[in-house]
Order: structure tokens, then sequence, then C-alpha cells
């Protein structure tokens, strides 16, 4: 059975080369019966106005399916057939490719691939490596072979995920309910704030805040706080124990908009957020702050994958939008809500020069500064928090990550809640 | 229970007209079945298969990104990890549990108080028909809305910057903000109530409803007071409705992990936020073990609740 479709995928492989750089036929495809891509990721990662310019731009249209950061993956794994497009965070991989539900996409078909951020590709910014705890991007990009079900060390043609948004995640304060000077994760975990401060509900990333929390105030040293072994993660969890006996939480949250509420509302003052979860928050009037910290960032990066059983004009029409994403327009749109894009070079090309200053260069906005829906986000004269590209990437300390003990976590973290 | 005496009296002229217009004993004997077969069908499609998959699959193994058929008790083991050895200190699951038990009590308690008392006042002192539906439509006019709904309007009345908060300190009641008013025992005892009371009303209302009036006048009669009367007439009669609704309340707070997540800022532990979390790591067998456990111990709980009363006697 498999040796049979190997023999099937080499002969569509030659063919593939032979047809090689013959231009391919898109306006043969353009008449035909449009193209829908069922694209599945998180509803932060579906921006309707992207689905729109490209149903616009390429005929194609873009059919979001919304699901939570932890249904992404079992989605893939469960219900392959069910999506012809995941943009899906990188540390799921070290569980979808070993799967197999997923296909190396073939970097000859992608016009940008030597364009892409080093800080995915090679895990550098500006030539200077970053903290590469947990399951950094870079480690991860590569497949031996299409269908290969373990990761390249070195690079190769095919890719695991091209990636569409990625960032770094801090500390998000209200300062106006704050009268102290923020600079450490080990604030997380302060009496002070004790009853007003919150974490994720996710396991694998929870556990990560609050080994930065830990790690800054002392208590231990991790070898990979990404990848923490059985007695690291004890140690985490009794100390989480500790912190919410001592009611130091006010609640958890599990989404986005939970995050955004909580903060909002005022019934946390301090919690790890993502960084458009602050410009939503300060969209409603409402001051917030992403405190960088001397620790680092704690980063993720999310990217487009294709399933297995893609094939023919969907396959196609998923490079063609794939090509078209990275082609500027959707990087602007993106870094106009904090995220970046995977391209850089190309996004400036789509922004006004006082916005690239504003969200790129760490400079002062020279204009109030808006949001893709036109709101505003930040007056004149505001910098963005973190400054720059290189500071704030350049400043990453770890990755999310899936750990090798991760059902081993699993069961302690359901301790933790339940004590 | 209309739903039984109608059958029994749909079946009844079937039977005879089948005598009489002499079919054949064969044709009888299969229409009893044919009109079971459908919802025979329904359960059988819908309960019965998903529920043998979820045995099954409870003996299997798993990887991060795999389920492999096996027969295996790791899973049940794994579920009571530390159970035995942790003693006195009480393991994940055994606190789970008893947390979720602890709300079943608290929520069983204050719907059937509140539950009885407004079926009572239904029954007993709404004295038209017209007005006694008006008000049962009333009370199920919250249920057009979404549960979830229902369930995050309370947030902004009970949060630190609440309304309740705020008018609670302008009345000069209190100085801070009470804070255990959300994300808090408090709070999910509140919205579980909130939304379940109506469980305990309808079955009550039922029984007090065919309560025989003239018992009660006979009991006034003989000289029983008000107190007397409820404890010893209505309470008695009302038994089977008691005990649907309580059926009712305790199967779905067990299973409750929604109410028990929002309410209680995700901090509060539940049955099935456990096996949320282990479906979303993809350890489908481990939910699965868990899954029979909770439906084993929520079937102990009803078959407990049966014991007190013979419900087919009753009805």
């Amino acid at each position: 059975m498999t040796k049979i479709s190997t023999t099937r995928r080499s002969v569509l492989r030659g063919a593939a080369a032979l047809a090689g750089t013959a231009a391919f036929p898109a306006p043969f495809v353009h008449a035909q019966e449009r193209v829908t891509l069922r694209y599945l990721s998180t509803a932060v990662n579906q921006s309707p106005a992207i689905a729109e310019k490209a149903s616009e731009e390429l005929g194609i249209d873009i059919e979001y399916i919304a699901v939570n950061t932890d249904e992404v993956p079992r989605r893939v794994i469960t219900q392959p057939n069910s999506f012809d497009l995941v943009d899906s965070e990188y540390f799921s991989l070290p569980n979808l490719v070993p799967s197999g539900n997923m296909k190396g996409m073939d970097a000859s078909r992608i016009d940008r691939i030597d364009q892409l951020a080093t800080v995915i590709s090679e895990g550098k910014v500006a030539g200077e490596a970053v903290g590469s705890d947990g399951t950094a991007p870079h480690e991860v990009l590569y497949l031996e072979g299409q269908e290969s079900t373990s990761f390249a060390s070195s690079p190769t043609e095919w890719i695991t995920l091209i990636p569409t948004t990625y960032n770094a995640d801090t500390l998000g304060i209200r300062p106006d309910l704050i009268d102290k000077e923020i600079s450490s994760w080990a604030s997380l975990l302060d009496p002070d704030f004790a009853g007003k401060a919150s974490i994720l509900n996710i396991p694998s990333i929870g556990i990560m805040d609050a080994a930065m929390a830990l790690e800054a105030r002392g208590d231990l040293t991790y070898g990979d706080k990404g990848n923490m072994t059985r007695e690291e993660i004890d140690t985490t969890i009794a100390a989480l124990i500790e912190a919410k006996r001592a009611g130091q939480f006010r609640a958890f949250w599990s989404n986005f908009q939970e995050s955004v509420n909580l903060m909002a509302s005022g019934e946390v003052v301090i919690q790890s957020m993502w960084s458009p979860a602050v410009t939503a928050v300060r969209t409603q009037g409402i001051p917030c702050v992403y405190q960088p910290l001397q620790e680092g960032y704690r980063a993720w990066a999310s990217g487009f994958g294709l399933p297995r059983t893609i094939e023919g004009r969907k396959e196609d029409a998923a490079y063609e939008f794939i090509n078209w994403f990275l082609s500027g327009w959707a990087g602007a749109h993106l870094s106009k809500q904090g995220y970046y894009p995977a391209v850089l070079d190309t996004a400036k090309e789509y922004m006004e020069p006082y916005e690239w200053a504003y969200w790129y260069e760490g400079a002062e906005a020279e204009q109030d500064i808006m949001a893709p829906d036109g709101r505003l986000l930040e007056e004149a004269g505001a910098t963005r928090d973190g400054g720059s590209y290189e500071e704030r990437m350049g400043a990453v300390a770890c990755w999310n990550a899936v750990m090798d003990e991760n059902q081993y976590m699993v069961r302690k973290w359901n301790e933790f809640i339940a004590a | 229970m209309t739903d039984a005496t109608d059958t029994a009296a749909e079946v009844r002229p079937a039977r005879t007209s089948a005598r009489r217009s002499g079919t054949g004993r064969a044709g009888a004997a299969l229409a009893p079945y044919l009109q079971a077969a459908p919802m025979a069908l329904v359960f059988l499609i819908f309960f019965v298969l998903p529920l043998a998959a979820t045995i099954v699959v409870s003996f299997w193994q798993y990887t991060q990104y795999s389920i492999e058929p096996a027969l295996t008790a790791q899973n049940y083991g794994d579920v009571f990890y530390g159970c035995l050895a942790n003693l006195p200190s009480l393991c994940t699951t055994f606190l789970t549990y008893l947390s979720t038990l602890k709300f079943c009590l608290i929520v069983w308690a204050t719907t059937l108080t509140i539950g009885f008392t407004i079926a009572y006042f239904l029954a007993f002192h709404v004295r038209t028909l017209k007005v006694q539906v008006i008000c049962f439509l009333l009370c199920t006019i919250p249920f057009w809305t979404s549960i979830v709904i229902r369930m995050i309007s309370w947030i902004p009345l009970l949060g630190r910057n609440g309304l309740v908060n705020q008018t609670l300190i302008s009345m000069g009641v209190i100085d801070t903000p009470l804070e255990g008013l959300l994300y808090s025992d408090f709070a999910v005892i509140l919205a579980l109530t909130h939304l379940y009371t109506l469980f305990m009303v309808v079955p009550i209302f039922n029984s007090l409803m065919r309560v025989d009036r003239s018992l009660i006048e006979a009991a006034r009669d003989a000289g029983a007071s008000g107190a007397q009367i409820l404890r010893h007439v209505i309470v008695p009669l009302a038994r089977p409705g008691i005990l649907i609704g309580s059926i009712f309340v305790v199967t779905v707070v067990m299973g409750d992990f929604l109410t028990i997540g929002i309410m209680g800022g995700q901090q509060i532990a539940s049955v099935g936020k456990v096996i949320q979390t282990q479906m979303q790591f993809l350890q489908f067998p481990l939910a699965a073990a868990n899954a029979v456990i909770l439906l084993a111990a929520v079937l102990a709980g009803v078959w407990a609740l049966l014991k007190l009363v013979d419900i087919r006697k009753e009805l």
C-alpha cells in the first residue's frame, strides 16, 4: 500500500520537476469555477478583511473555520479532511508532523522563501541568536521529505509551516491601577497583586509563564523552560499551588477575548498577554501597557500548513493564496494590529512611512496611529511598548512549546486547578 | 408520566382491533415492537453506540498524536494516580469529585427550597388555571436565551467594579469592593441555582397539581396546623416530583464544567473540565476513562435517589 503510493508520488514529483519553471496555468484556474479554501485557525488569525481582499484579487474564496488554540492541532490530527489550509502554531508541530497528516510545502513554489524573517528561519534577529528554549520555529521548519514524519536538522526543500504571524508576549499591566515599577516576570507572583493577577489556562503556555516568573524570582534555574524535566514540573506546579492557595490569582483565561475582558474590567491588573490583546484593551479607551521585562519575552509563531490530502486545484490555490499573503497587503494589515508578518520588506511597501516607523522602528508616531478598521489606536507622539522590532524579537527568551513530558505536565496542571 | 398512560391507552384499542379484523397473531405480536422501534433505534444510535465506543476507547493506549487499540487498565490507573499512595492527603480525582459533590449538595438544597416554594405558590395560592399558566410561562422566560448568556450576564453585576459592589459602596455599606462575589464558590452556586431551579419547579408543580384537595381539607378538619399539613400531607405526595427534579439537578451539576469554569474563573476544578483539558491534549483514552468513572458516579447517585422513593409505585 505505502509502496505503491510512494512510487506514484515519485512519478508525480518527476512530472512536477519536468513542468519545472514553466508558468503555472493561473489564468486557466481563473477561468474555471472559483476555488474555496477552508482555512482552519483560531479566530484571532482570521481577519475578514484579508478574506475579502484575497477574494477580490485572486478569485479565491476563503472560508474561515474558527476554533480554539487547542482545537487546531486536534482537528489536524482527528479530521485532516475538514480543511484545506491550516494556520497552526509552530509549537504544535512536534505532535502534528509525526501524525502524518501534514504535507511538506514545496519551497520552490513559495516566491519569497528567501525573504522569510530570519527570526523564524534561523532563530536570529539582525544576526544575533535569540533564546531557543521551547519549540523554536527554526528547529521545526524543515522536513526530510515531503511526506516525512520527522524534522530535518538543516534547511531542505520541504517546509512545515510558512509563517503568518508571530510575536513576543510579555506581561500586560493596568498602569492606572498599579503604582509600582514593573520590570520582571517575578511581579506575576508578587503578593502586592494578590487577587489581581492572572495566567493562561492553556497548560503548556501557562506553565512557561510561571517558569519565567519563578526563574526571575530566583526559585530555580531551568535547563529548558520549554522542555522541563519531571522535577522541574513538580517544583513549578508546587509554587503555583502555593500562590493559588494564597489567593494570588483572580481568574485564569483561555482565549483572547477573556484576557481582554479581565483586563478591561479591572478584575485583573497584571497578567501575561498577547500584544494585540493589549491593543484591544486600549482601543476601548482603557490604559493598558505591554510591559517589556528584563528577562525577555515568551515568543510564539504561527504559520500556514497543508493537509496531507490536498491536491490539484485546491493545492494550487493554496500556494497562490500563500504567495499573495506574503506579498505585502496582508502583512501590512496584520502589522497594524501589532503582529509581525513573515516577510517584512513587502509589508513595508504597503505601510505609510510614519506607520512603519511607529510599528517597526520604535520611533514616535508622527501622526495618529489608526487600527486597520479606522479606529484610533494611538495619538501622535506615542511610541510602541517594547520599542522596535529588533528590540522586541531580539529579546525573546523562550518559545511556546509542547514538552516531552507533556502528559505528566497535564496531569500536574489538573492537580493545580483542583488544589 | 402522561406519556406512559397515553401509549397504554393507544396500545389497547390497537390490539382489540387487530383481534377483531383477524390479521393473525404474528402481526399483533409484532405491533408493539414496531411501535417501540423508532425510539429504540434513536437510543441505539445516539446513546448506546457512543457509550460503547467511549468504554472501549477507555482501554486503549495513546501517544501525543495517536490512539491505538489495546486492552490496558493504565488509563484508570492514571485517573486514580496517587489516590492510595498519598493518603491521607487527597489525590486530584478525589479532590475534584469532592468539590463537585459539594456543589451538587448545595445546589440541590437551594434549587429544592426555591423550586418547591415557587411550585407551592403556583399550585395552591394561584387560583385560576389561566393565571397559573401565565405564571408558569413567566418562569420559563429565562430559558429563551442561551445558558451561556444567562451565566455571563452575572459577571458585570458581581465584578469588582460591578453593579452590586458599586451600589453597596455608594450606600456606604462597605468601603472596599467584595472580592468574593465573582470567581468564587458563591458565584458558581448562584449561577447554578439560577440556571437549574426550573428543573425543580416543573416536576414538583406537576406533583402538587395532582394532590387531591380534599386530603388537605380532611387534614385541616382533623385539626392539623399549616406546618403539619405541609409536612405530613403535601411533601409526601410531592415526593415523585421532588425526586425527578433532584435527579435532573444532580446529574446536570455533576457533569457541569461551563458554569463552574466561567463563574469560578477557571480556578475551581470540575470533572468535566478535567475531561476537556485531556481532550485538548489528545489524551482521548484517558478522557474516556474519566467519563466512564463520572458516568458510574452519576448512576450511583441516581440509584441512591431511586432507593429513597419507589418511583414506579408513586407514578
